[in-house]
């Protein structure tokens, strides 16, 4: 590696830092209980905190490496990653709550992390590869295999753990990464049809209007037949496919969704979390009860509050100024992120720059929503904020790898949301 | 890959707009909950983690009509939990059962208060001792939801002497809680359940206060709010007209071996003085539940000591009734006092077919009215019941008050039993399958148709005491009511009172218990006979009825001694009560028989 100076991307940086900072101060309160809780947890801000500093190290590292160093790395890294996500299969242990989802490496008793975080980082690098390497974006679902076969075969194995919402973020990252390779809106919908399909066949009058509206689609785009009948098909087969899904699904994850439509189903168990959840925030008001004081975290009313639920410990003790400031900050960040990707030098930086953003995004709309129950729970953490080495860390590499594609895109030139 | 920058712009403005839109989406619902809704969900915080815990409210005192003690509170221990759940009281309950005594049924009644009240506390132990409070401290860390709380406790410094017009108090049960005079009780309070304690409840009780201790999730208590505590207020205490120094006298002289009731009242005001009936129980072993060995012990005792024989017990009322026939055939204008009947007495009288005795074989002779009430002469009042008839003495018995409750203000007395109309007859045993005559000459002599309490020959007797109008019995402190039940003159009722003198006097029928220091005891005895349903006379009930001092009565008491034997019996006793009362000595020891 040569050594040359890099221009380091400071809005960028000073927004991660600031947010982990953040986060390892509402971590910090997380612990602070007025009842007996496991050490772990007490302690759980110096263990986030040496994460973090890991995570300085790797991002410096990171924004040493070169761009076309990382394209290089792809398909050994991915290959990696993959084989990790299978070994998982058959030695993944669970932790906390999630003890039957096999998504953590366990070797000799030692917890080496979650493989998935990694994954998210190696997925984006080879779907950018792959994306970048074709001319022209995918015009049809023929045309698709290869991006669909990237990111489906660590879905496929993380699915298998069973992690529904790293899952979902890999899902995030497919359709944003395609939407930023310039692939047609309208293609991108009929491809995004059958998981819509998958979601309305809650009720089947709404199934059966976005069925109609996809036929409407599919005589007005005028796809290749055999694509139109194989569309029209994964429609069908996921509406009849389900219920069938449903009884697959683990009891506690169908516990969630049931209890997403309605918190006041099972109050004392899923719908505990949910409901609490949203009584530590709005009764934090507009200020907040004050910094390690909420009640509902310290009487360990509410759950998982070091992890999953740590923006609702955020709301409790920082009212919604706390709310505010957090969520601007990753707006910062995300709108930064975009001009970086925006003004990469080549493709694929700039399909791995929005790919990362794409990973950030999902997890902070998915987290954040499900504390106020907007969307089910599904065990997806706060970047930056949730108590976890390997994410932290994780997203800290692809701080650094943003720093290097600033470093190497063009400067100047400003975006519609410059900051 | 499509990367024309002009491309790469829109997108790039697309992406901008759909993250600022989705953030601006999640603030907005922020908003809407901390803010819009925020009032709604700091209760609901606030009901997370603050548990209201009553705290008892001590009961208002009751005094004597000196101010010495009747009920007061001690210092009693309660223990509770704070249940999250039925599953979790019963876990608690096991565990405690484990380290203290806990019966199954303690535990059962636990999990029906948590059932009626799930948001309270549920009381687990309503009169825990220092003793397994002691202990329950010691394992404080091991039931972290338990809350001990010193509780006032009623206590009756005198139990078993006061209990027969006091009552007691308990936990307010599952049927009274669904009565509309308890609306506003909840499980676990404690209520009067006898006597004053019941009648005087809303006086009694008192507002409970409240206080706030913080939980956990698992309602284990983190700590105690000392700050928002609502102090109970104590309720007002009542002075009763109850002579309490008497009421003791009264307990003692029926010691163990006499069973009965006695009622000492005020004949110009209607204050009763003394109430108490024989055998009685200890009312503070009621306190914070019963033992189920001692309410059984009292069930089964065939003296029946739940059974207040001065209110709820209906007795015939044998001679003392004689002077409500007497007090008839002069208000009639049928007898003067100094008036004979044409038949004299030789122990028995002829009437339908057969001989009615009187109680003295050998006959009184020809006795006036005075005579007659002094020897208590059934065959003279046969007679004068038979003048009356059965329609005068039916109205009559019903304006002298004998088919009404005497009205005292505690709950527990039971109306007597009298024909209060002519149908009565009818109504029970079938038209003309019953005879006219011998329904008078039964009536005439206190016996048939007719059963009194204690409390109401009481009542009739303070008329007789006086002016012709009869006292309302009252233990707590009101103003007096009295009514006019019989139209007689002052000499009338004069003559009356000096007939029932001679009741006393040598000759008389309770001789043996005239007071000393110059009081005379003027009343009248009785000796009712008790049947059986199949075994036919069982016993006798000795009764007797006075006030004293003749000229100028100030006390009335009447007694009745269940299976006493003659009425002199029973006289002893109120001559000992009335002496008492008025300070004078008495002719006699009380001998009691077996």
């Amino acid at each position: 590696m040569a050594r040359q100076k890099v221009n380091v991307d400071w809005a960028l940086v000073t927004g991660a830092l600031v947010l982990s900072f953040y986060g390892i101060a509402i971590v910090y309160s997380a612990g602070q209980t007025d009842i007996p809780i496991a050490g772990y947890i007490r302690n759980a801000w110096k263990q986030q905190l040496v994460w973090f500093m890991l995570g300085i190290i790797g991002a410096y590292a990171m924004s040493r490496a070169s761009i076309r160093m990382l394209e290089w790395l792809a398909v050994p890294l991915y290959a990696f990653t993959t084989a990790l996500l299978v070994l998982l299969i058959f030695i993944g242990k669970g932790a906390g709550t999630a003890a039957s989802v096999k998504s953590w490496l366990v070797i000799g008793g030692f917890r080496l992390g979650q493989p998935s975080e990694i994954a998210k980082l190696t997925v984006v690098l080879m779907l950018g590869k792959i994306l970048a390497g074709s001319k022209d974006p995918p015009k049809s679902f023929v045309e698709l295999w290869k991006p669909a076969l990237v990111v489906g075969i660590p879905w496929i194995l993380i699915m298998a753990q069973p992690d529904l919402g790293t899952g979902i973020v890999f899902v995030g990252i497919f359709f944003a990464m395609l939407f930023w390779s310039g692939i047609s809106w309208r293609l991108l919908l009929l491809l995004a049809s059958p998981v819509v399909s998958l979601i309305l066949t809650v009720s089947t009058q709404l199934w059966g209007a976005w069925f109609l509206l996809l036929l409407a689609l599919v005589i007005w785009y005028k796809p290749y037949l055999w694509e139109g009948v194989f569309l029209v098909a994964a429609n069908v087969v996921m509406g009849v496919l389900a219920p069938i899904l449903w009884e697959r699904l683990e009891p506690y994850q169908q516990n969630r969704l049931r209890v997403f439509l309605d918190p006041s189903v099972d109050p004392r168990r899923s719908g505990y979390h949910v409901i609490q959840s949203q009584v530590a925030i709005g009764s934090g008001g507009w200020f907040g009860k004050g910094y390690t004081m909420g009640t509902q975290k310290r009487l360990a009313f509410l759950p998982e509050q070091h992890t999953d639920f740590i923006f609702s410990v955020l709301g409790e003790e920082l009212g919604f100024l706390g709310v505010v400031v957090a969520l601007t900050l990753f707006l910062t960040l995300f709108l930064r992120i975009i001009r970086i990707a925006e003004r990469a030098n080549d493709s694929f930086s700039s399909l791995v720059a929005f790919g990362l953003l794409a990973s950030w995004f999902v997890h902070v709309v998915v987290n954040v929503s499900m504390t106020l129950n907007l969307m089910p729970i599904t065990g997806i953490p706060l970047p930056f904020f949730s108590y976890g080495g390997s994410f932290m860390l994780a997203s800290w590499l692809a701080v650094g790898v943003l720093v290097r594609i600033a470093h190497e895109g063009r400067g100047g030139k400003h975006g519609p949301f410059a900051i | 890959m499509s990367f024309h920058p002009n491309d790469v712009a829109r997108r790039a403005r697309a992406a901008g707009w759909i993250s600022v839109g989705l953030v601006a989406f999640l603030i907005a619902a922020f908003f809407r909950t901390q803010i819009l809704r925020n009032t709604q969900y700091v209760l609901q915080s606030e009901e997370n983690r603050l548990r209201e815990v009553p705290i008892a409210a001590p009961r208002g005192m009751i005094y004597d009509r000196k101010g010495k003690i009747i009920a007061e509170n001690v210092v009693g221990y309660t223990v509770s939990v704070l249940a999250q759940s039925e599953d979790s009281l019963r876990g608690t309950l096991r565990r405690l059962s484990g380290t203290i005594q806990l019966s199954q049924t303690q535990q059962d009644q636990a999990v029906r208060r948590y059932r009626r009240a799930p948001t309270r506390p549920t009381v687990i132990l309503n009169d825990a001792s220092f003793d397994v409070v002691s202990v329950l401290e010691e394992h404080r860390v091991d039931f972290p939801s338990l809350i001990i709380m010193s509780a006032p406790k009623r206590f009756y410094p005198d139990g078993p002497a006061v209990l027969p017009f006091v009552g007691y108090v308990n936990e307010i049960s599952e049927s009274e809680l669904s009565l509309p005079q308890y609306a506003t009780y909840k499980a676990g309070q404690i209520i009067g359940k006898q006597g004053l304690e019941k009648e005087y409840e809303a006086v009694l009780h008192g507002r409970e206060g409240s206080r706030f201790v913080e939980v956990d999730a698992r309602g284990r208590v983190v700590r105690e709010q000392g700050a928002q505590e609502k102090r109970p207020v104590q309720a007002g205490s009542l002075q009763t007209n109850i002579d309490l120094d008497l009421q003791l006298f009264t307990a003692q002289l029926f010691a163990d071996s006499l069973v009965g009731g006695a009622v000492a009242m005020d004949p110009n005001n209607g204050e009763v003085l003394a109430l108490y009936s024989n055998p009685s129980y200890d009312p503070n072993k009621f306190i914070g539940g019963v033992s189920f060995a001692y309410y059984d012990s009292l069930r089964t005792n065939p003296k029946q000591p739940l059974y207040n024989k001065a209110l709820q017990g209906t007795y015939p009322p044998g001679s003392t009734w004689k002077l409500a026939t007497a007090v008839l055939g002069i208000q009639e204008g049928l007898v003067k006092p100094e008036t004979h009947m044409p038949q004299a007495c030789n122990g028995f009288y002829y009437f339908g077919n057969r001989a009615w005795h009187c109680w003295e074989k050998s006959g009184h002779g020809s006795l006036d009215l005075t005579g007659a009430i002094a020897k208590s002469c059934d065959v003279y009042f046969y007679q004068l019941g038979l003048k009356l008839g059965l329609s005068r003495l039916v109205a009559g018995g019903v304006q002298l008050g004998f088919a009404n409750k005497a009205g005292i203000d505690l709950p527990e007395e039971r109306k007597p039993s009298y024909p209060d109309r002519m149908e009565y007859f009818d109504e029970k045993y079938g038209a003309r399958s019953w005879s006219g005559g011998a329904m008078v000459m039964n009536l005439s002599i206190g016996q048939g148709e007719n059963s009194q309490s204690v409390l109401n020959m009481a009542r009739f007797y303070t008329a007789l005491a006086t002016d012709g109008s009869a006292a309302k019995p009252e233990i707590v402190h009101r103003r007096a009511e009295r009514t006019r039940i019989m139209n007689l003159t002052p000499d009338q009722l004069e003559a009356l009172r000096q007939a029932m003198a001679g009741v006393t006097q040598a000759g008389g029928t309770a001789a043996s218990a005239a007071l000393g220091g110059g009081v005379t005891l003027a009343g009248k005895t009785g000796t009712a006979q008790k049947y059986g349903n199949a075994s036919g006379r069982v016993c006798d009930h000795a009764w007797f009825v006075g006030f004293a001092p003749v000229e100028k009565p100030k006390i009335v008491v009447a007694v009745m001694l269940e299976c006493g034997g003659h009425g002199y019996l029973a006289a002893r006793v109120a001559s000992a009560i009335i002496g008492k009362y008025l300070g004078v000595p008495t002719m006699l020891n009380i001998q009691t028989e077996g």
